[in-house]
């Protein structure tokens, strides 16, 4: 699933440098300039970890790093806010689970 | 440690127009912003601005922002900070920021003469079953990921919120090639301005009034959601369900002001509905009651780009003619700054507002 915008009646479309990450374990490619919870939602990727008591799923809320609901586990690094983190070249992206460990 | 006469945290238009206002005087200006950019709220706004000539209206709100921006990166005593978050206010009146630098993050503690606080707002959320499912984004969230980084919500809206925000967002949608499927609002009248309201039912989006959110459904992902309308008391009536096959709710039910430094700073606070929840009170030239603390936009109370550029401009002058430093023009720009704000709290529109203000002010 694609969700990017292609055409805008009002903003241009810029060309960007693609950006090739890894999300559990896979390769994916998001636009340079942008960040790791607006690549992945691109790619139709929405579930971005789970609560830690009931495990229910969460996804980004504010993305404007205010609520936390969009904690990942970033090249080994846990709680990482994905809305606001820009996307690098290679980066390590996983769900987190709970809390994070952080080994 | 840092030392600088005007720190400024918050990077919108009003913190904007402050350090470009308190820097005329030629104050040593910190401003710092959590975000890689500058310009807040309106660096997502696609839409002509409503408001006075003067503050740009009919310009769009990203335009609006680059010259502001432009304005900020010209003057030689305004130091920037991008991807900086102020952390908190010490009792000493330190501030710690936290800026970040690819993935390492680095702690600056900052000593200031006066602050000025800028931040903006919060946006309010929703209680409903099952509210904290993927595809239930607050409207700032879907306005960041749709303008900044031209990424689509989903395919299906269900825009919670008739109030200017809502109607514009939900044109936004459409401009990106989004289906909104109808807009609700718990208010028996639409919220926004009529244009809007008007523009979007032209799209052939419906406007349900009186009707409220009552469940959203979906394993991993919003699927559905359920709506029904009102009684007086705003509780849902059985029998008057609707379900709507949705990927995506927005919610716009407001903002409120972003208080946290206030709290920490000691100033007086007021809780005043008309400015969308606490405030810290303070005087015509935006001093709170912590002589060295001034505040501006809409964390001094939810309002418009236009008034929080005039009262950056405000808060910037005061604060640097407060400690002493001389700028030629400052009595007549600030009484025509004060006289302009007055002009758009004017009227008709304005007296939600203005009694607002008037619980405000010492
Ligand atoms: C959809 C929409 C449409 C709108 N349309 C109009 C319109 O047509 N006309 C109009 O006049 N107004 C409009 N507005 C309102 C207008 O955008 C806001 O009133 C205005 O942006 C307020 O400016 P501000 O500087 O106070 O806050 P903001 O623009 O919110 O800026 C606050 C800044 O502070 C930063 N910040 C917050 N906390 C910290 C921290 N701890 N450390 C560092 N930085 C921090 C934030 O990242 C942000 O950049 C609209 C708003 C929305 C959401
Ligand atoms: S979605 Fe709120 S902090 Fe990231």
């Amino acid at each position: 699933m694609n969700q990017r915008i292609n055409k805008h009646p009002i903003i241009d479309i810029p060309l960007r440098q693609k950006i090739k990450f890894f999300y559990n374990g896979k390769e994916f490619f998001g636009f340079e300039g942008e960040t790791i919870a607006s690549a992945l939602h691109a790619a139709g990727i929405t579930k971005l970890s789970e609560s830690i008591k009931h495990h229910r799923p969460r996804g980004f809320y504010c993305a404007i790093g205010n609520c936390s609901s969009c904690f990942m586990r970033v090249d080994g690094k846990p709680n990482v806010k994905t809305c606001v983190e820009p996307l690098r070249e290679n980066m390590v992206v996983e769900n987190q689970e709970g809390r994070g460990s952080i080994i | 440690m840092i030392h600088t006469d005007i720190l400024i945290i918050g990077g919108g238009p009003s913190g904007l127009c402050a350090a470009i206002a308190a820097a005329k005087s030629g104050a040593e200006v910190m401003l710092v912003e959590r975000s890689q950019y500058f310009g807040g709220q309106l660096v997502k706004q696609t839409h002509m601005f409503f408001g006075s000539e003067k503050q740009y209206a009919a310009t769009r709100g990203f335009d609006i922002g680059k010259k502001l921006v432009e304005e900020v990166k010209n003057s030689d005593n305004i130091k920037i900070f991008h991807s900086t978050t102020a952390l908190g206010i010490y009792e000493d009146g330190v501030v710690t920021l936290e800026q970040k630098f690819e993935s390492e993050e680095i702690y600056l503690k900052v000593q200031a003469k006066s602050l000025i606080v800028t931040t903006g707002a919060l946006e309010k959320s929703l209680p409903f079953p099952n509210n904290d499912l993927p595809g239930i984004y607050g409207a700032g969230a879907v306005q960041t990921l749709m303008n900044e980084y031209l990424v689509k919500p989903g395919k299906r809206v269900l825009m919670v919120g008739a109030g200017n925000i809502g109607l514009i967002i939900s044109y936004q949608l459409l401009q990106a090639g989004v289906e909104v499927a109808g807009i609700i609002d718990a208010s028996p009248r639409i919220g926004g301005y009529l244009v809007h309201a008007s523009k979007i039912r032209r799209s052939g989006v419906p406007i349900f009034t009186g009707y409220t959110i009552v469940k959203a459904e979906g394993t991993d992902h919003l699927e559905k959601a359920t709506i029904a309308k009102v009684d007086q008391h705003w509780k849902p009536i059985p029998g008057t369900e609707k379900e709507m096959n949705v990927d995506v709710m927005c919610i716009s039910v407001g903002l409120t002001p972003s208080s946290a430094f206030f709290w920490q700073g000691g100033c007086e606070m007021e809780y005043v509905r008309e400015l969308g929840g606490y405030v810290p009170k303070r005087n015509r030239y935006l001093r709170t009651t912590v002589g060295n603390i001034y505040v501006a936009g809409d964390s001094a109370g939810i309002e418009e780009a236009s008034s929080a550029m005039v009262e950056g401009s405000i808060a910037g002058l005061a604060a640097s003619h407060d400690l002493g430093f001389v700028y030629e023009g400052y009595n007549r720009e600030i009484e025509e700054l004060l006289q302009e704000l007055e002009g758009l709290r004017g009227g008709e529109k304005g007296i939600h507002i203005r009694r607002g203000y008037n619980k405000v002010g010492f």
